[in-house]
């Protein structure tokens, strides 16, 4: 809710009263409001389940909707424990889906109560919007749920990022990657009915089709893997098990190390051949500087620009707008200047992009 | 906007069972009289000769018939088909959807070629090699480059063989071991990638830039190095937008080392305007049932004759068409080839219906092809502009297109929730074909590709716009009836579930019979 009074966010109590002295209105319930009316086209086919007050209930009666209503809040400060009991809650009665409005913090605490048990999708209302767990807007996330619920919509599985919100409004972005959630999203070449269960079947063969690749690719160095799915897939594909938020040290099949600090892995590095797989988090499209920050500057110099091997599915690469570069943002300019440029992106087994990295 | 309503299309609609639901036991279309005890004595037991092995126990299970039955079935099928004979078909682009003169069908179908057989003695069949031949000489010319195979049956089939005459070559030099590399961009055919993959190279795809929708050179810098087997690139590319890049690209793949094939599939702007053998490009192919207006055929009889320059003609596939002053003959001695890669000399009437239209359209006549399809596709892409939620990609550094553009809804998509997939059901409502969307990946969100090529009127075109308007209308205000299109064509929306569930679809009577027993 702190958007329009240039807060960069309202993570804690503190701030956000800070909000409200300087004007801040909710935007959070208009928008809810809009994705629902949406979804109130099936009111009659489907039950919906709320929090109570401004946590659902006001918005879906406001719809035409005869919710049930669960739960007990403090109507008017509400927090993020009361999320997460609403998730956990509407988790336990097996809901099909559960749609929050909210930003990164929301997207956060949803995920921590509930991980991937069921499909989740948000309508971005926050001010911070750097999860891929999110529809475009409200209305999109309304009619997605439409799609979802009549079965017309595949799952996949998205990254939940925060950023650092101190860092933030000093003026530097330290986005984090926290973990991921369910959500649906809009089959465009239509897939197996039966796997709609299950997360896109083209996107995961993607994956094994690169991690394929990279394996049989690989050389007797240390090999820095990144945080995210497609990079598990190599590790997958390695048969070792993969920190999915960190970054671990393989040397072929051998773990060296899991889950490793810029500085563990600046003394892991030293005077070794290195090379360092990471793949685009998130929508935005960075391949360094968001979620895998420890992955710093130093370690980007040591390695080496020919060392890194970028990986992304297609469907990542095109979901972008057309034309639109990848980007770094490392922190310090030099490396990333040294990073611009066109760079290689493996997209499959023995197919690679060549794309536009910006700073 | 009236004019759409006015048109009164209600497609046929018969909900006809399939065949093997129809008829009933014993009927039969003719009876074939028995024959005479003299004949049968004279013949001898024929049926002696089938191996037990292949012989059937049961007879097969065809539904039983009468001849009007048959007839009846097949000729309301065709009534519920749509085709560029039947209505405007200027939405499908890349394939260019030209109307196909009779008079090539007539020529393609004269009973003189029907009685020919491919094992003939030479001697026999000078006719249709000549024919051939002469394609081939005219196909250098339109070119420009020095020696054309017609064997390649389709585009697909076309890149692959130029792929593995790229491979050839390299071997033929001793850098077949060093160099496994082949350069594409993303915005060219999906084969121009997929067929050398099959052959087993590495692809590297050029991405196009956010400000001129092409790669840029410095991305192809990037991507030669001394892997590099060559560039296997469509140009123009089906965003109507033409790669003006093209001879620097050839000049630095060259400067590596590698080679370059620019496939011509569509090249119906181009025709008589520019020779890609004047670029320095080394293979080229043309799709004749694109530009050169003979039949799609539906994934066959295709026909997409390969072009090289001369150093490369020697790996053309097997059997080259020549005339040796007295007489045409099919050479096969050419150890460096590639091989046969096909059965026969080719696609016969193809190559006669490509003949056909060469001769009847004439090179002041090709020139004006490309000018009309150019001029009719941006007469339409004006148009289609100026209609709310359709927008055309890189519009600011390519206002103007080739034969073809790539636009998209994903505007209207935002505003309404009405997207391509429902646009396409909702114009065919109106008498008009469907349009082609877009290759994958969709680089563009929500496309639609039309390409009106040069035998659409002003009026169909002005009438196709005005259709797309109606839908973009309905979309903003109506979006149901959008949404739950179609209405007026032989099949209503299609619910695609069962389609893709290998449980449920079946491609044969058979499949269909054992997959119901199984439930």
């Amino acid at each position: 809710m702190g958007g329009r009074v240039g807060l960069k966010g309202t993570d804690g109590a503190q701030i956000k009263e800070k909000a409200i002295r300087l004007g801040a209105t909710k935007r959070s319930p208009p928008r809810a409001v809009e994705a629902l009316r949406e979804i109130a086209l099936m009111k009659d086919d489907i039950d919906l389940v709320t929090y109570p007050h401004e946590m659902g209930e006001n918005e879906a009666i406001e719809c035409g909707f005869s919710p049930r209503v669960i739960g007990s809040v403090e109507s008017g400060s509400t927090t993020a424990e009361d999320t997460k009991r609403a998730a956990r809650e509407m988790a336990d009665l097996e809901v099909d889906m559960i749609l929050f409005a909210g930003g990164d913090g929301t997207a956060r605490d949803i995920c921590e109560a509930i991980d991937q048990e069921l499909p989740v999708l948000g309508i971005p209302t926050g001010v911070k919007i750097h999860s891929s767990v999110f529809a475009v807007n409200p209305r999109k996330a309304g009619r997605l749920a439409v799609d979802y619920l009549r079965g017309e919509a595949s799952l996949k599985t998205a990254e939940v990022m925060d950023i650092d919100e101190e860092a933030f409004r000093e003026n530097r972005l330290s986005a984090e990657l926290h973990g991921y959630l369910k959500i649906p999203f809009e089959k465009r070449l239509v897939q197996p009915t039966k796997s709609a269960s299950s997360p896109g079947i083209d996107e995961e063969s993607n994956k094994e089709a690169i991690a394929e690749y990279v394996v049989a690719e690989m050389d007797d160095s240390i090999f820095l893997l990144g945080p995210g799915t497609t990079v598990k897939a190599v590790a997958d594909r390695l048969g070792t098990e993969k920190t999915l938020l960190g970054v671990d040290v393989v040397n072929q099949d051998e773990i060296l190390a899991r889950d490793v600090n810029e500085d563990e892995i600046l003394e892991l590095v030293k005077g070794k051949d290195v090379k360092i797989v990471v793949s685009p988090i998130g929508g935005q499209g960075f391949i360094f500087g968001r979620g895998n920050q420890q992955i710093s500057p130093e370690v980007i110099k040591q390695v080496g620009r020919d060392n890194i091997i970028v990986i992304a599915t297609k469907s990542k690469l095109s979901s972008r707008k057309p034309g639109e570069p990848l980007y770094v943002d490392t922190g310090d300019k030099d490396v990333d200047e040294m990073l611009s440029g066109y760079m290689r992106v493996i997209t499959g087994y023995q197919e690679e992009a060549v794309v536009k990295v910006s700073r | 906007m009236k004019k759409c309503e006015d048109t009164g299309y209600q497609a046929v609609r018969w909900n006809e069972p399939l065949i093997f639901e129809l008829g009933k036991k014993g009927r039969r279309g003719f009876d074939v009289p028995r024959s005479s005890e003299e004949l049968k004595e004279s013949v001898g037991d024929i049926k002696s000769d089938i191996p037990e092995s292949i012989r059937r126990k049961d007879p097969p299970g065809l539904p039983e018939l009468t001849e009007p039955e048959v007839l009846r079935h097949f000729i309301r099928l065709s009534q519920q088909t749509y085709g560029t004979d039947s209505g405007i078909n200027a939405g499908v682009g890349t394939c260019t959807m030209k109307y196909n003169p009779k008079i090539n069908e007539k020529l393609a179908r004269a009973a003189k070629l029907a009685h020919l057989h491919p094992d003939q003695e030479e001697e026999t069949v000078q006719g249709i090699l000549e024919i051939m031949y002469r394609l081939k000489q005219w196909l250098c010319v339109i070119s420009g480059l020095d020696e054309f195979s017609l064997q390649p049956r389709g585009g697909a089939h076309a890149v692959f063989a130029n792929a593995t005459i790229m491979k050839a070559y390299l071997q033929a030099r001793g850098e077949l071991e060093q160099r496994n590399e082949i350069i594409t961009t993303v915005l060219s055919h999906p084969c121009n990638a997929s067929s050398p993959g099959v052959a087993g190279m590495k692809i590297l795809s050029l991405y196009p830039d956010e400000e001129t929708g092409i790669p840029s050179v410095e991305a192809l810098k990037e991507a030669v190095s001394d892997k590099t087997v060559g560039m296997m690139i469509t140009d123009p590319y089906d965003t109507g937008v033409f790669d003006d890049n093209i001879t620097e690209y050839i000049d630095i793949v060259h400067d590596a080392g590698g080679l370059v094939a620019i496939d011509q599939a569509n090249a119906n702007c181009i025709l008589g305007k520019l020779r890609i053998g004047d670029t320095g490009a080394d293979l080229c192919h043309f799709n004749l049932h694109k530009s050169f207006s003979t039949p799609h055929g539906s994934c066959g009889p295709g026909s997409a004759p390969i072009g090289a320059r001369e150093e490369l003609a020697e790996f053309l596939p097997t059997p080259l068409v020549e005339f040796d002053g007295e007489r045409y003959y099919l050479e096969r001695d050419r150890p460096k080839s590639i091989g046969q890669i096909g059965s026969y000399y080719g696609v016969v009437p193809n190559a006669i219906r490509a003949y056909t239209w060469i001769m009847t359209t004439g090179a002041e006549g090709m020139e004006e092809v490309s000018e009309i399809a150019v001029l009719n596709s941006n007469y339409l892409a004006r148009k289609l502009i100026k209609i709310k939620g359709i927008d055309l990609p890189w519009f600011d550094s390519h206002p103007l297109r080739m034969q073809e553009g790539r636009f998209t809804v994903e505007k209207m998509k935002e505003d309404t929730g009405i997207g391509i997939a429902d646009v396409n059901r909702r114009i065919v409502d109106f008498g008009i074909q469907r349009c082609f969307t877009s290759h994958e990946p969709w680089i563009v969100p929500e496309p639609f590709t039309p390409e009106p090529t040069e035998s659409v009127s002003k009026e169909d075109l002005d009438r196709f716009a005005e259709i797309f308007q109606r839908v973009s209308d309905e979309a903003y205000n109506n979006p149901e009836i959008v949404k739950d299109a179609p209405h007026c064509c032989s099949i209503s929306k299609v619910d695609l579930g069962p389609a893709t569930d290998s449980e449920k679809w079946a491609t044969t009577w058979r499949a269909y019979i054992k997959k119901r027993e199984r439930d």
